[in-house]
């Protein structure tokens, strides 16, 4: 009698608290899609912010994440690709313990970071600021993954590599990574889903843009930045905008997320 | 005329006072099958790892005593023992090729996957691949079954199937020696019955090496058998002496499953 009470009160604790858990999202969303959808106008794609427009802010986010990615992900695979293929012992223990602490870092502190070490001594911001330090968010996570993903494939495809005469280096990029391919990419595209809504580390490395520019050298329109700024700001328009910039960046961060998640499903 | 001689061999794993393996001293005879037998944690796999010297994956391990190989082109017998260059394990392990418990096809096409060691041998001439590639299907009773799909995965075979696949990529570059480390203890019996006779008639070309935990396997398909116990070698016959008058009552207790 007993253990079948408890067991009745633990399965209602936990299925009120997982209905408490998802309304919380479920409000955020409602009031995303609402508010948003509202004031959502198909000339926001057309016009730049200047114009109460969003889309030097849409592209801008997108080369800012672009271009960080081209900076993380060879990086962090290849370092992951060292910590799980060659590192051995304690220095490869090291550097994933540091990167997992690097991953958990307050992303205001990574912006502030790059503040001091690039606008500062360039004297201005800078798209590139902006890239870097999304660049130094990305790496932690792509390394974790692929470190990860690597460790998944079974060490007998290894040594089957390595009995056919193939050398290390061969056996990682020829069957190693190709076994690891589809998580490691799913990894990345959530990694880039992760820093393409980030603020903090924009905030005062690239910061925003009213116009639209592809010079990486001077302050790059960012959507997120934008939100900041538009969402207190005293106008109720610019505030509208705000929530319509909210919705179409969540939008983008979930069909990211989704892709990743069906390329993860479809995996055999 | 044996293709390895193991000379008053030992091992041990890194981290470890005591060797796994203990003074073994064992020949592999040419175009013959030697099984190695023995209750689990007995050393015969890491026996059978120290022939092409896979523990190498894995640094720390100590080696002491001979492992002779014959190599085919000189004629000449060379311990592998000895080898540190990389360019020396790829010729070793083209030598002696190893086949895994567990089914381990790459993750490529049915004909890359046995193309694979030609090309690390540096065969690059299309006809030439395409025919040897052939060649080692049909040597390992896979050709019929694959010839119409070989650009397709290697992975929608079935366990048994990739086993064959992972022989006939091993077969592919003509090594000496053969190490079979348990091929068929994740394979159903009409697989295992397939992969015996394979192996059977493989000795034709190769010498063969097998660990298995399975009696009538070894007694069924080896020439010669080796008992190992403890990391001692035991006893080494011809098969059916082992098998019907063994000299040894520990090897008499084990095969008669007095325990193991």
């Amino acid at each position: 009698m007993r253990r079948l009470l408890i067991n009745k009160i633990i399965l209602t604790l936990s299925t009120i608290s997982a209905l408490i858990g998802l309304a919380f999202l479920a409000w955020i969303l409602v009031t995303l899609f609402v508010k948003g959808l509202s004031s959502f106008h198909f000339s926001l794609f057309v016009n730049d912010l200047i114009d109460n427009g969003l889309r030097n802010l849409i592209i801008g986010q997108f080369i800012l994440a672009g271009m960080a990615s081209v900076i993380g992900i060879p990086l962090g695979m290849v370092a992951g690709i060292y910590i799980r293929e060659y590192g051995q012992g304690r220095y490869a223990n090291l550097i994933r313990n540091l990167s997992d602490i690097m991953m958990s870092a307050p992303s205001i502190v990574i912006g502030a970071f790059v503040y001091a070490i690039i606008v500062v001594p360039t004297g201005h911001t800078s798209g590139f600021a902006g890239s870097i330090a999304l660049a130094i968010m990305m790496i932690p996570i792509v390394i974790s993954t692929t470190d990860s993903m690597l460790s998944l494939v079974p060490k007998e495809l290894r040594e089957a590599g390595i009995a056919l005469g193939a050398s290390k280096y061969k056996v990682i990029f020829d069957i190693v990574i190709k076994s690891a391919k589809v998580g490691i990419m799913t990894g990345i595209l959530l990694a880039f889903a992760r820093i393409v809504g980030e603020t903090a580390p924009l905030l005062f490395t690239s910061q925003t843009s009213n116009y639209f520019t592809l010079d990486l050298t001077h302050a790059f329109p960012s959507l997120s930045v934008s939100i900041y700024d538009l969402a207190s700001d005293v106008q109720t328009s610019s505030r509208d905008l705000a929530w319509a910039a909210s919705f179409i960046l969540t939008v983008m961060v979930l069909v990211i997320n989704l892709t990743g998640k069906f390329i993860t499903r479809n995996k055999k | 005329m044996p293709v390895m001689n193991i000379k008053k061999f030992s091992f041990t794993y890194p981290g470890v006072s005591d060797p796994s393996l203990k003074n073994i001293t064992l020949p592999i005879k040419k175009n013959k099958i030697t099984a190695l037998i023995g209750p689990s944690g007995c050393g015969k796999s890491t026996l059978l790892r120290s022939m092409n010297r896979i523990h190498d994956l894995y640094p720390g391990n100590k080696y002491e005593g001979k492992i002779d190989l014959l190599d085919f082109e000189s004629g000449k017998y060379k311990n592998i023992l000895d080898i540190k260059k990389e360019n020396e394990f790829i010729k070793l392990r083209q030598q002696v090729g190893m086949i895994f418990q567990k089914p381990t096809p790459f993750p490529m096409s049915i004909f890359d996957n046995v193309a694979y060691g030609l090309k690390i041998d540096g065969i690059k001439n299309k006809s030439e691949l395409s025919d040897r590639v052939e060649a080692a299907l049909k040597g390992s009773a896979l050709w019929s079954e694959v010839s119409d799909r070989l650009g397709k995965s290697a992975m929608g075979l079935s366990g048994g199937q990739q086993q064959r696949l992972c022989i006939a990529r091993a077969v592919a570059v003509k090594p000496e020696v053969l190490l079979f480390d348990e091929p068929t203890s994740a394979l159903d019996p009409i697989s295992t019955a397939a992969i015996e006779e394979l192996i059977v008639e493989l000795r034709n070309d190769i010498s063969i090496a097998i660990v298995t935990h399975n009696m009538q396997q070894a007694s069924r398909i080896s020439d010669y058998t080796a008992f190992m116990y403890l990391g001692d070698l035991v006893e080494y016959d011809k098969t059916e002496n082992i098998f019907l008058n063994p000299k040894e009552k520990r090897t008499e207790d084990y095969i008669t499953g007095r325990f193991g």
